[in-house]
């Protein structure tokens, strides 16, 4: 397991960014990410661009779109990956759909995780019962595949949780990933029914978009994850975008950690 | 591995929020398909409502033509709503009012399913909504209006290439945001387990038929069947009760759009390489680096990137052979059976009727070919007349 993604939740509750690679450039994500950790966020997801996100919502479907239409190859995540990883001892964490990885080769993709400093990847069209084909080769190369769980997981919530590795994300909504004003789900059955099978840190994502609701999530996980809040800023000013990253990650990340 | 495998095709490579709804939807199906009162309620709609059986008719004047092996068609374009997509959404729409659903979805891309799924819902009651890509609702205009005439709302996609695949991709994300109350009503032999095996088990009762009727009329099976394939679920149901008979042959038509040799198509197996998407391992057309290819034919139901996974295990152990068939071929066969038979069918189907006049004079007048005709060709006329240069106002 990954003792980069496990630091990253000790000293404090963990705020999670997250970005697509290439949107609008690799060279920006690059100034985004860095941006990013400034402002406080402790781990860092590095979305994949792919043709098609079926999980995701609007906002992050033209963020792939954006990605896709710059020449944005799987090759380069692993270029951004390997700069950050140059600047930060942040933990990074892939977010990709599985096509991209078994088409690279399960074996070439994990190596080359290890090689560019990735610690953990997120396949969200991969559920719990398929990872088995890639599992040996994400342990080999010490990469954690992260499980999620979702408010429709019931009995599964365990099961999965046993297992996990990394973090385990929770999925706080329904439906696609995307803003929303209100989280309805019962987050706190779901986090300490997993709290009862695995010690590794528990992560809520879906829908998080404002400081307020970053606190209030805090109050209940170990970490909060936000990715379509923090694309909309990039949609919104672009190649001008790096400052306002920075505020609103220094911002929430104030939001979250002052609880302690 | 687990279960809803065939060989290495198949698996549930679906968000976490549907894992459960999938596998309620396997033990629902499971239950259901050997109870009494839901095959008996299932199979006096196919025949009182849907029509069934089709009829299998004997083409004497394509045969003649040719003159080779007898070619009969299965007339899967009498049905009612005009194609085999009846089939599998009567079961399944059945099927999901059986497990307390109020609504169901589906995609369409010709928009015959689309048309099927609204008129279930419109029979047995439940509230439906239709994803149909951008560009497909232009070339079929008239079967949106027809969906919204049986009450569905119809959705029109624009993301990615607005087509087939597109529409997948927004009923699946309409899926995980209401699994409570809705069944996606796949309208292929595609998509995560359990629905390759359901839709395939629905569409089987065309080959069920078709056997029957074969051996009736010839008291021998035939030399082959064929079918067009997009996803592949008029082509599944045409081959499985035919897999066992090892020697008939089993012929899958792709759609090659303007060439196998060019970027326009949609030939999964010809193209495409093994991969995941849309909850399965299977072919699809892809590009090096795994991005799913835009993919292009005249007919909006075969264009798809992908292939059901229980049709890559039937290529994959040689046990069925796919070709792929261009634009030009498909319209030149569109007319042929319109001229020669008297009967316009869908444009999907007539991928397979122009296989069979390439092959038919070069198998032996004894044997007898059997031709899926998946639907009719009302909805392409328009296109067609484009086709052909010609603009004519729906």
């Amino acid at each position: 397991m990954s003792e980069r993604i496990r630091n990253a939740f000790k000293k404090s509750n963990a705020f999670i960014g997250f970005l697509t690679c290439g949107d609008p450039s690799v060279k920006k994500s690059l100034e985004f990410a860095e941006r990013l950790i400034e402002g406080g966020i402790d781990l860092l997801e590095i979305g994949i661009p792919f043709s098609d996100p079926i999980a995701e919502g609007e906002v992050i479907q033209k963020a792939n779109i954006r990605a896709l239409s710059a020449g944005t190859r799987v090759e380069d995540s692993f270029t951004l990956a390997k700069e950050i990883r140059v600047r930060s001892g942040i933990p990074l964490v892939f977010l990709t759909y599985l096509n991209p990885v078994f088409a690279y080769g399960y074996d070439a993709f994990f190596k080359r995780c290890k090689d560019c400093g990735v610690d953990g990847v997120i396949i969200p069209d991969m559920p719990f019962e398929e990872q088995g084909e890639a599992l040996p080769f994400a342990d080999r190369h010490g990469a954690d595949i992260i499980s999620l769980v979702a408010p429709t997981s019931k009995r599964r919530v365990c099961e999965i949780a046993a297992k996990a590795r990394g973090f385990l994300y929770v999925v706080s909504s329904m439906g696609v990933t995307g803003m929303r004003k209100e989280i309805s789900t019962d987050l706190k059955s779901i986090i300490s029914e997993a709290k009862r099978v695995t010690d590794i840190p528990i992560a809520v994502g879906f829908g998080i978009s404002s400081k307020e609701q970053a606190r209030e999530i805090s109050e209940l996980a170990d970490g909060v994850i936000i990715g379509s809040a923090i694309v909309k800023i990039i949609e919104k000013y672009g190649e001008d975008a790096g400052k306002y990253l920075y505020e609103f990650a220094r911002e929430v990340s104030e939001e979250i950690k002052t609880r302690i | 591995m687990n279960k809803g495998r065939f060989g290495i095709f198949g698996g549930q490579y679906i968000p976490e929020t549907l894992m459960n709804e999938v596998k309620t939807l396997e033990e629902a199906y499971c239950h259901y398909k050997n109870e009494k009162a839901f095959t008996d309620e299932l199979n006096a709609l196919l025949r009182e409502y849907a029509g069934r059986p089709s009829l299998l008719y004997f083409a004497k004047r394509m045969t003649d033509d040719i003159g080779g092996a007898k070619v009969y068609l299965k007339r899967e374009d009498l049905n009612h709503t005009g194609s085999h997509k009846i089939n599998n959404v009567l079961g399944q729409v059945l099927l999901a009012k059986r497990m307390g659903k109020t609504r169901v979805i589906a995609e369409t891309g010709a928009g015959q399913h689309g048309v099927a799924t609204a008129t279930a819902a419109a029979l047995l009651g439940l509230e439906c909504e239709i994803f149909m890509g951008r560009e497909d609702t232009e070339r079929q205009a008239l079967n949106v209006y027809r969906m919204e005439l049986l009450g569905a709302k119809v959705n029109t996609v624009t993301s990615g290439t607005m087509t087939l695949k597109d529409a997948v991709n927004e009923a699946m994300r309409e899926w995980v945001s209401r699994v409570r109350d809705t069944h996606y009503v796949l309208g292929s032999v595609m998509g995560p387990h359990p629905f390759p095996t359901i839709v395939r088990d629905f569409q089987s009762v065309i080959s069920a038929e078709a056997r029957k009727q074969i051996l009736e009329r010839e008291g021998r099976l035939p030399y082959a069947v064929v079918a067009c394939v997009g996803g592949g679920s008029n082509a599944m149901g045409m081959f499985y009760n035919f897999i066992d008979d090892k020697e008939v042959r089993l012929i899958g038509c792709e759609a090659a759009g303007e060439g196998i040799n060019t970027e326009r198509h949609a030939a999964t197996i010809a193209k495409g390489k093994i991969g995941v998407f849309h909850g399965m391992k299977s072919y699809f057309c892809q590009d090096e680096y795994g991005q799913i290819s835009p993919v292009y034919s005249i007919s909006a139901g075969l264009d798809y990137p992908g292939i059901g996974p229980e049709h890559a295990r039937l290529y994959e152990t040689g046990r069925a052979e796919y070709v792929p068939v261009t634009d030009g071929e498909a319209v030149g066969a569109f007319e042929y059976l319109a001229r020669t038979e008297g009967i316009i069918c869908a444009i999907e189907s007539a991928h397979a009727v122009a296989h069979v006049r390439k092959i038919a004079g070069s198998i032996p007048k004894s044997e007898s070919v059997i031709i899926c005709l998946s639907g009719r060709g009302d909805k392409d006329v328009v296109a067609i007349a484009r086709y052909r240069g010609r603009n004519i106002d729906e």
